[in-house]
């Protein structure tokens, strides 16, 4: 073992693409090893799909026409992906407890890999968890106009799933355990996704609450999605959120980034204090 | 030239009530080649040490030296020689352990084959190869450890630095940690081990700092240190009390010295100048006076009684749950 190292590591602080594909494959090994997570991410979002469209479905009059279930799901695919920050920040804070990011930095590697892995493999995480989804809407009825309206509804998904991983890494360094995690996230997550016109249209909400549905990014991202793919998509007002949702979004995402990519990563950082 | 010194190490751990002073001025040499075990209770600043010269930590004040870097200034540079295996097995438990091998060998910048192999060879050496396709999960909490340790030695450091490596162990895993531990001192690794068994530091370490409250407070061989509590002694434990007097006087004659006696346990001490000459000059005169004894004996001094001679308190197990309170990071 002492003999001289015929394995001399190559110098500098490791390949930034390098590493963080490395983690990102060690986050994706993971997934089919603890199905139950991916399993119930699923599961809920079924729920959801069955609940509203069973239970209140028939109560819920869209405001110039059309059927529930295509107004639905692309609602269901938003609140899917802004839930998608959960997974981001539960698998932060596990890592954190489980000694794994000590081991991560106790390694000549790149320091950012860590990071982009997560987010990378988090984004392909949920591209997997979109198509079962899209594949149940397709059976309870939800159409799209074309496939490349379909593939440029996806994109945006994965790139609002990107933003919101940033936002996962953030609050999972923030809180000390997982059980924390699940607790914040749900907290914050709930109201983004409910007062917004995933489920309902946003033109039934009070007044004063309306242009909150309406700027809300999930609320932006649904409507994006019902424009690109043909479904029900009633505006609320002739602001930019309702004329241009697919730019709002896209705005937002950037934010989103903007914001949060800094925070995290300073966040890692100072764990060494 | 010394593998690691530090020189006067400040941590404060500040929260919004309390700030506690994990290290207090921590000085520290470990030579190249040999073996030092950071020897204290929970809470004495052992794995903040750590932390700091494994560069997961930085100091807010004093200085550090690892392999000849600078822990603040070249952590990159430290990283690439070190192998660091933590309290806490940090192995992830949903891959299996070639795959946590592999996957830290190509951190460490090894070429995939490469990395390949020596997760390989590592895991022959540690006995894992009939584990290697299970998930850690499934793992012994023995073998857990093991493939921790391995993990450190993917890059093959020069230096290794170890932090309570055999805590919650079962005492048969603990001695074959032990030995493996040995294997790699013999090989010729730099080892710098933090425990808070009296007994592994005077089974694996050269040299033993004690440390206390943030500071060293001791250091040297076992032997020095347990020379610094005086040597040999004698116990008699004496059956009838009113044979006390007249045993009292007896052992103040043999050993030249007044002895000590408790009253709760009839035990009577006595310094043994004469080693085992003492006692059997002890036990024929108390034979003589026919004066019944339910046990005697030649004790030498135990790093426990170290510890508690240096530090005023007992060691370890007493004061882990008081230190527990200051967090684990401490």
């Amino acid at each position: 073992m002492t003999a001289p190292s015929t394995t001399a590591p190559r110098s500098g602080a490791g390949n930034a693409i390098t590493d963080g594909l490395l983690v990102g494959w060690r986050n994706l090994k993971r997934i089919p090893r603890i199905p139950e997570l991916a399993i119930f991410a699923i599961l809920q979002s079924i729920m959801f799909v069955l609940l509203f469209v069973f239970v209140f479905g028939g109560a819920i009059q869209i405001p110039g026409g059309g059927d529930y279930t295509p107004f639905l799901m692309p609602g269901i695919f938003a609140q899917t992906i802004v839930f998608a920050a959960a997974t981001t920040a539960i698998g932060m804070t596990d890592d954190v407890n489980k000694g794994i990011i000590d081991r991560f930095r106790s390694l000549p590697m790149s320091r950012s890999a860590v990071l982009t892995g997560r987010t990378f493999s988090d984004v392909i995480y949920n591209a997997g968890i979109l198509v079962v989804l899209m594949v149940t809407g397709f059976v309870v009825g939800w159409r799209v106009e074309s496939i490349p309206a379909l593939a440029a509804g996806f994109l945006l998904l994965l790139f609002f799933a990107y933003g919101m991983a940033w936002l996962g890494v953030w609050l999972g360094l923030m809180v000390p355990t997982v059980e924390v995690a699940q607790q914040v996230i749900f907290t914050v997550l709930f109201p983004i996704t409910f007062i917004s016109n995933v489920f309902v249209p946003a033109s039934t909400l009070p007044s004063w609450l309306q242009p909150v549905a309406e700027w809300n990014p999930t609320s932006t991202l649904t409507a994006a999605l019902r424009e690109l793919w043909g479904n029900p998509n009633p505006p609320v007002s002739n602001s930019l959120a309702s004329t241009e949702p697919a730019l709002v979004t896209i705005l937002w995402v950037v934010v989103f980034i903007v914001i949060f990519a800094p925070l995290g990563t300073r966040r890692y950082r100072s764990m060494s204090r | 030239m010394d593998a690691i010194t530090a020189e006067g190490l400040v941590k404060v751990y500040k929260s919004r009530k309390s700030e506690v002073r994990a290290l207090d001025g921590l000085d520290l040499t470990v030579g190249e080649g040999t073996v030092l075990g950071l020897l204290g209770p929970n809470g004495a600043g052992k794995t903040t040490a750590v932390r700091i010269l494994a560069t997961l930590l930085k100091p807010d004040g004093g200085r550090a030296t690892v392999a000849g870097f600078d822990v603040v200034r070249e952590p990159d540079a430290i990283r690439r020689v070190i192998g660091l295996s933590g309290q806490y097995a940090a192995v992830d438990e949903n891959l299996t352990g070639s795959e946590n091998l592999w996957l830290f060998g190509r951190l460490y910048q090894l070429s995939s084959p490469e990395a390949k192999r020596r997760a390989d060879e590592l895991l022959e050496q540690f006995d894992l190869v009939d584990a290697r396709d299970r998930v850690v999960k499934t793992y012994s909490g023995g073998m857990r450890r093991r493939l921790d340790l391995a993990s450190a030695l993917i890059g093959r450091p020069r230096l290794l630095i170890l932090d309570e490596p055999t805590t919650g162990l079962d005492p048969r895993s603990r001695l074959g940690m032990w030995d493996v531990i040995r294997g790699l001192v013999r090989e010729g690794v730099t080892l710098l081990l933090t425990t808070q068994y009296l007994e592994e530091a005077d089974e694996l370490a050269n040299t033993i700092a004690v440390v206390d409250h943030g500071k060293i407070i001791a250091s040297g061989t076992a032997d020095e240190l347990k020379s610094q509590v005086g040597g040999e002694r004698i116990e008699v434990v004496i059956r009838d009390r009113d044979a006390i007097v007249k045993a009292r006087e007896l052992l103040a004659r043999d050993s030249g010295e007044e002895p000590t006696f408790d009253e709760h346990t009839r035990k009577l001490t006595v310094p043994a100048h004469g080693g085992a000459q003492t006692l059997v000059q002890i036990v024929r005169d108390l034979d003589e006076a026919s004066i019944h004894i339910d046990d005697i004996g030649l004790r030498r001094p135990t790093l426990d009684d170290v510890f508690l001679a240096l530090t005023g308190h007992a060691s370890a197990e007493e004061l882990a749950n008081e230190a527990a309170a200051l967090g684990r990071t401490a």
